[in-house]
């Protein structure tokens, strides 16, 4: 029988990213006993891609602010899917974790009169988000990081989980294994809080790294957790396109913020072609209008007019751009102009945009001060996933908690860019209030040993196996099929040939063969991360198969629009013994109180 | 343009091991990450190297290229001489692990050590007042990736390996960017002079020419720490005042 080592613990909090960190933070300084496991080394999680800023009605930049306008922007850009509750306390709570992280040191860029300063994003009213040039996550998880150290909670790095267990339907551990030697180790823990992120690693074209593979969707739904609203994809609409190796990677809704424009390859501000009827009033109609708006912005006013249309929310803006290149207007390399060269000095945007100038000019070739960049859509968020209660954020199975991007809930069907800095922050906190609160009454976990040992079967078949398939190979293929199936836009046709290929690469999935030892071998890591980017995959094709409607990143060709049908219904996936299956939830009801803020949609 | 190159790799596990040879197609705007992405996908599945983010933001993919200590994502292979083969190392101033990962905890240990940011009181209207002049030093030396590349290169590590008596490039901007922070009210320069051993760096400025972010860590971090420890410990005018007035 396999070895492992056994570890107890009053809270487990699965991945370090922002969430993860503010949740171990929470409990530890409750005093639940508590640690911390992480696919990659402390201070590398995807976190630290995050650029614009995190959004919080602080008033600092702008004082007609107030968590009700974040609030109603938040519901709309989510169109009004988002569970209410959610918004309302991540609008609220936020102002008061931003400034919580500089008390811990965090160096945020300054007003004038030296507060924390705020810049515009899509979607977003007014000024919103707090931020450090277009380096914002890395200041973020730094800050927390270096709070975390000093607290009285463990830390497990290069650690990866494969299984949850339960006793008598509540959360009792999980099985993880060392990525730097291999070995198995098993976490006794009364709670647990997924922190885990998403699973762009199953689209071809993501800003994702390799971690972003849905374990925490995979795990809590084996698990018997319930997951919704997967079919929402945020497809950010301003990656690189070129060169081909660094497609995907992700160029900051900042440099929009800063005035940065679309253009075609006809030099045509397309964005003003695309602006819809429920936006029309929140958009400058004319260029000039949008410049006013510019050059307000751009010398600390107030701004007096309305925001340029390249601010209009992301699954807008990924579309539009889409559309243009179908329509033959694209740049050379299949994607859009973004152009800020134009727009601001050569000092500003070094100065704003520090990473970006870096980013372009060493991996394309483009100084962006002098000459556009070449964007397109890219795979960069999920709205679903983990279904949780929002004052404390446990799932539905009693002491697994998910807080961040891996959970469901605040953004509805689309995401604000900068909301999600804030919902680590906010939901991190609350995730590990919540586990350290449920630790206190629960009792010690025991784990069954049989079913321990089966997992580590399990994990080991690939390396005993012989003859099977490369796991790269059939992560390749995975990712091809979702990009053309299941991407930025679907149709019947292809959600329906989606799910028959992965009931295909699920079988190939359980066939493939590792070659070499356990100690750091990627290929072997690739196999077990592949079962995880199946169940995500599946839960993805099922909920877009099943809203038969377009809404925020879920675009369907043959249901173009709005259906009143769906406004109102969550999309649940839940285990029915191993088997996937779907339900629509009715949308709890908006408070009276709320109800002024919210629209129809 | 489109060819094939030779890629000399190291593989083997706690430093015993050898290069290997691999021929690997190569096509336009790749970096060194992607070639050694591509020979894990078709010829060494279980090539070992550690990544994240890809582009140059996380500070994981450190390897000597070239012998040269560098991110593998931010080398483009066409900054590289192809006629020769490329050689892909592990770093050499941390214990191996496999192939190209090295283990890098070293460095979490010496960041512990450092005592944590310590605010003082908020103004009266409960707001921290800051003004950007004052923060743009520090903001500086908080665009730290932790690559360790300036660890790496460092030759009190490297080649004299006082792992024990000095904290590194790395730390010592990261205790500059407290010390300097506006709001901290903490002392660490006892830590940087005694634990922190700034003594040992002789402004070669190695740190600074290998820094991805390109931050000015000796001319704007090392220096003005080395001048505040020669303040405090040896200005012969303020060391007579100090026995004078007992401050």
């Amino acid at each position: 029988m396999a070895q492992y080592t056994t570890h107890d613990f009053d809270v487990l909090v699965i991945g370090a990213g922002g969430a993860g960190l503010r949740a171990a933070i929470e409990s530890a300084a409750l005093g639940a006993k508590t640690a911390v496991v992480m696919k990659s080394l402390l201070g590398k999680a995807h976190t630290v891609m995050a650029e614009g800023g995190a959004a919080a009605a602080l008033r600092n930049a702008d004082d007609r602010d107030s968590w009700e306008t974040h609030f109603r922007d938040t519901m709309k850009g989510g169109k009004q899917l988002n569970f209410f509750r959610m918004a309302e306390l991540h609008a609220k709570e936020a102002p008061d974790r931003i400034r919580e992280l500089e008390e811990w040191g965090a160096v945020f860029d300054r007003t004038p009169n030296g507060l924390i300063n705020q810049r515009n994003f899509g979607g977003h009213t007014y000024p919103r988000l707090a931020h450090v040039g277009d380096r914002t996550g890395l200041e973020m998880i730094r800050t927390l990081q270096d709070k975390l150290v000093h607290m009285a909670a463990e830390i497990f790095m290069e650690t990866t989980v494969t299984h949850l267990f339960k006793t008598s339907d509540k959360i009792c551990g999980c099985l993880t294994y060392s990525r730097v030697t291999g070995e198995f180790h098993l976490f006794r823990a009364k709670a647990i809080v997924l922190a885990t992120g998403g699973g762009g690693k199953a689209f071809a074209i993501t800003s994702n790294s390799w971690e972003y593979s849905g374990d925490g969707q995979a795990l809590a739904w084996r698990a018997g957790a319930e997951l919704m609203d997967m079919e929402f994809i945020q497809f950010h609409p301003t990656g690189m396109v070129w060169p081909l190796s660094v497609r995907g990677t992700l160029v900051t809704e900042g440099v929009r913020g800063e005035g940065g424009v679309l253009l075609n390859k006809d030099g045509r501000r397309f964005m003003f072609d695309y602006i819809p009827e429920a936006f029309k009033n929140d958009v400058a109609a004319t260029e000039k209008e949008a410049e006013q708006w510019v050059a307000e912005v751009a010398a600390g006013k107030l701004a007096t007019v309305r925001r340029p249309p390249e601010l209009l929310t992301r699954d807008v803006v990924a579309r539009s751009i889409r559309a243009e290149v179908q329509a033959g207007r694209g740049s050379p390399h299949g994607g859009a102009f973004l152009d800020i060269a134009t727009r601001r000095t050569a000092a500003d945007i070094q100065r704003k945009l520090p990473s970006m100038y870096h980013q372009f000019k060493q991996l394309a070739n483009v100084d962006i001060t002098k000459e556009p960049m070449e964007v397109g859509p890219t795979c960069h968020y999920m709205m679903g996933g983990v279904k949780v209660q929002a004052e404390n954020g446990m799932s539905t199975v009693s002491g697994l908690f998910a807080a961040g991007e891996v959970a469901a809930g605040l953004h509805g069907a689309n995401r604000l860019g900068g909301n999600s800095l804030s919902d680590l922050l906010v939901f991190g906190r609350r995730a590990g209030w919540g586990a350290a609160e449920y630790a206190k009454t629960a009792s010690a976990p025991s784990v069954n040993e049989a079913e321990v040992a089966k997992a580590i079967e399990e994990n080991l078949a690939s390396l005993s196996r012989k003859g099977g398939e490369n796991p790269y190979a059939v992560h390749k293929d995975l990712q091809d099929m979702m990009q053309d199936n299941v991407g930025i836009v679907r149709t019947e046709d292809e959600l329906k040939q989606a799910l028959g290929a992965l009931d295909e690469l699920e079988k190939r999935v359980d066939n493939v063969s590792v070659e070499g030892a356990r100690a750091y071998n990627p290929g072997w890591n690739l196999a077990m991360d592949l079962r995880s980017l199946i169940v995500i995959s599946r839960a993805v094709t099922l909920a877009a198969l099943e809203r038969r409607e377009s809404r925020g990143g879920h675009s369907r060709i043959d249901f173009p629009s709005y259906d009143k049908k769906y406004s109102k219904v969550n999309h649940v996936l839940y285990n029915q013994n191993g088997q996937m299956a779907l339900r629509a939830d009715a949308l709890p009801e908006v408070s009276p109180e709320l109800k002024p803020f919210v629209e129809e949609a | 343009m489109p060819r094939t190159v030779k890629m000399k790799v190291f593989r083997g596990e706690k430093g015993e091991g050898a290069i290997h040879d691999y021929n690997v197609h190569i096509d336009d705007g790749m970096v060194v990450l992607d070639v050694i992405h591509r020979i894990q996908a078709t010829q060494a599945p279980d090539l070992a190297c550690r990544w994240n983010c890809k582009a140059g933001k996380c500070g994981s993919c450190s390897a000597e290229v070239n012998g040269k200590p560098s991110l593998m994502c931010m080398t483009r292979m066409d900054s590289l001489d192809l006629e020769k083969p490329i050689t892909v190392e592990p770093l050499m101033t941390f214990p191996h692990v496999r192939d190209l990962v090295t283990d890098v905890s070293w460095n979490y240990t010496v960041n512990k050590r450092i005592k944590p940011f310590k605010p003082k009181a908020k103004e009266a209207d409960g707001t921290h007042r800051m003004f950007q002049y004052e923060v743009d030093r520090v903001q500086e030396f908080r665009k730290c990736i932790e690559c360790y590349l300036c660890q790496t290169v460092c030759h009190v590590l490297r080649n004299h390996g006082k792992h024990e008596e000095f904290a590194g490039p790395r730390f010592m901007i990261r205790t500059a960017s407290l010390e300097m922070h506006p709001l901290d009210v903490e002392d660490r320069v006892p830590f940087i002079k005694e634990e922190g051993g700034i003594g040992f760096c002789n402004i070669t400025k190695c740190c600074t020419e290998v820094c991805p972010e390109h931050i000015h860590i000796t001319d704007n971090g090392i220096i003005p720490m080395k001048e505040r420890v020669a303040d405090r410990y040896y200005d012969p005018i303020k060391m007579l005042f100090r026995v004078l007035t007992g401050k």
